[in-house]
């Protein structure tokens, strides 16, 4: 029958699942309203802002523009998944906290996800490549400085560290 | 969004086999960085979606002495920018590729899939033609072979018959004392285009004669533009400023821009101009050290 559900395996933040979907889910409600994983946001819907943003096999992806039928055997990633179990956040999120790299917080768990594949790639970025790299995450209240400062102390900490 | 029938093909065969079948009612589903956004806001309806994303068989990048660069449809902007083999032969793609949307689009979104969106404003399509890209078309009853310039006939419409798949784009072994060069304008870094164009320059070993040159020009027409009379203008004359000016005017003159929210007909035919005239100087420069 036309849209017929159909069965796909996916993990999600380390957690296997079999689910019955219609074709036409996308990631993003797979996430929200068959998950009720609701840290990842739905906002322009049409591939632009980057609120939306999660990590399928270790690459960014806006959720809002990927079909749930095509992260079949994937691994995603969303904003519940970043920090350990007993609650200890990742050097991202504590970054983001100390510069308040946010003002209404509604991108901000887009821009984790961005800047946390983004720094599994990049070894040592310059600040010129993160704002390239971050390009695809908008923020309306324009709290670009603050993040981008928190992103480079994470760099700069890495560095230090791997000394 | 409405419901539709899915299937994922296992094989290029397969889904050759299932789109000829399903060609009236079906569109064929890539990375659908474009597509996904079209259904949703109901401008396409399709009661059947063939998603060919995860075939492995049509994502390389492949690169032969003699035979040139081969692209599977399947390969995402992201490895086009990151290929170690494009930054070196094909450098001109890598660039553009960082232009392209966003990370986010460039990790799911295909070669291919933009290709066959045919964008207006795509970013892919006017360098390619000026590397004199071409297709491979396939369907159940067989393959063919179109050049890139040939593939647009109008907004979001190419020559692609509904039971086709574009399977890999082509492209000739860099050409001797050639570069070629893309350049864009948009009013904010990653914001929408107003206009681009990918200029190829080909010169005179050790001379500043054109030999050759291709100019292409998009957001200027509904389809990639690609100038005769400018190029041919070009051809066997010294590049001097003045030459350059002339060939810049004679282009954008050729073109025929809309006005939209983003910037004038008018104002889209002078920017086109200036950058016409800057991506010639550059590929030029480019070219007499290639």
């Amino acid at each position: 029958m036309n849209g017929s559900k159909k069965t796909i395996n996916v993990k999600v933040n380390g957690e296997s699942y079999e689910l019955s979907i219609k074709p036409k889910m996308t990631l993003l409600q797979l996430l929200r309203n068959e998950l009720g994983l609701t840290g990842t946001k739905q906002a322009c819907m049409d591939n632009s802002c980057g609120a939306c943003t999660v990590i399928v096999n270790k690459m960014a992806v806006k959720a809002c523009s990927v079909l749930a039928m095509q992260v079949n055997g994937k691994e995603v990633t969303s904003v519940e998944g970043l920090a350990s179990r007993d609650g200890k956040l990742t050097p991202l999120q504590e970054a983001f906290l100390e510069h308040s790299a946010f003002q209404c917080g509604f991108c901000t768990p887009g821009k984790l996800m961005s800047s946390t594949a983004m720094l599994e790639e990049m070894s040592d970025p310059t600040e010129e490549d993160v704002r390239r790299d971050m390009e695809g995450n908008l923020c309306r209240c324009t709290g670009y400085v603050q993040y981008l400062a928190a992103i480079m102390a994470v760099v700069r900490q890495r560095k230090e560290g791997s000394k | 969004m409405k419901d539709f029938e899915y299937f994922s093909a296992s094989s290029l065969q397969e889904a050759c086999s299932l789109i000829s079948q399903y060609k009236d009612v079906g569109k064929v589903l890539a990375g659908g960085q474009s597509l996904i956004t079209l259904l949703r806001q109901k401008l396409i309806s399709p009661t059947c979606l063939i998603d060919i994303k995860g075939l492995k068989e049509l994502d390389y990048i492949e690169f032969d002495k003699k035979s040139g660069l081969r692209i599977g449809a399947l390969t995402t902007h992201r490895a086009i920018e990151k290929s170690p083999l494009i930054q070196e032969k094909y450098n001109v793609l890598s660039e553009m590729e960082k232009s392209v949307a966003s990370v986010q689009t460039r990790n799911w979104g295909t070669i291919g899939g933009n290709l066959c969106s045919a964008d207006p404003i795509g970013d892919p399509a006017p360098s390619l033609i000026a590397l004199g890209a071409k297709l491979k078309l396939v369907s159940a009853k067989g393959e063919r072979i179109v050049a890139l310039e040939e593939f647009f006939t109008d907004y979001f419409t190419t020559i692609i018959e509904p039971d086709e798949i574009l399977a890999e784009i082509q492209m000739p072994p860099p050409a001797p004392n050639t570069a070629v060069e893309y350049m864009k304008f948009s009013t904010i870094e990653a914001g929408i285009k107003i206009v681009s164009t990918s200029v190829a320059i080909t010169v005179e070993a050790g001379s500043d004669v054109c030999k050759d040159a291709k100019i292409v020009m998009s957001a200027v027409a509904p389809i990639p533009l690609v100038t005769k009379k400018a190029a041919e203008m070009l051809k066997g004359k010294k590049l001097t400023d003045d030459v350059i000016e002339e060939a810049a005017k004679m282009a954008a003159s050729e073109t025929d821009p809309t006005s939209d929210v983003h910037a004038s007909a008018e104002y889209r035919k002078e920017i086109v101009k200036v950058l016409v005239k800057r991506a010639i100087k550059k590929a030029f420069e480019k070219a007499k050290k290639a």
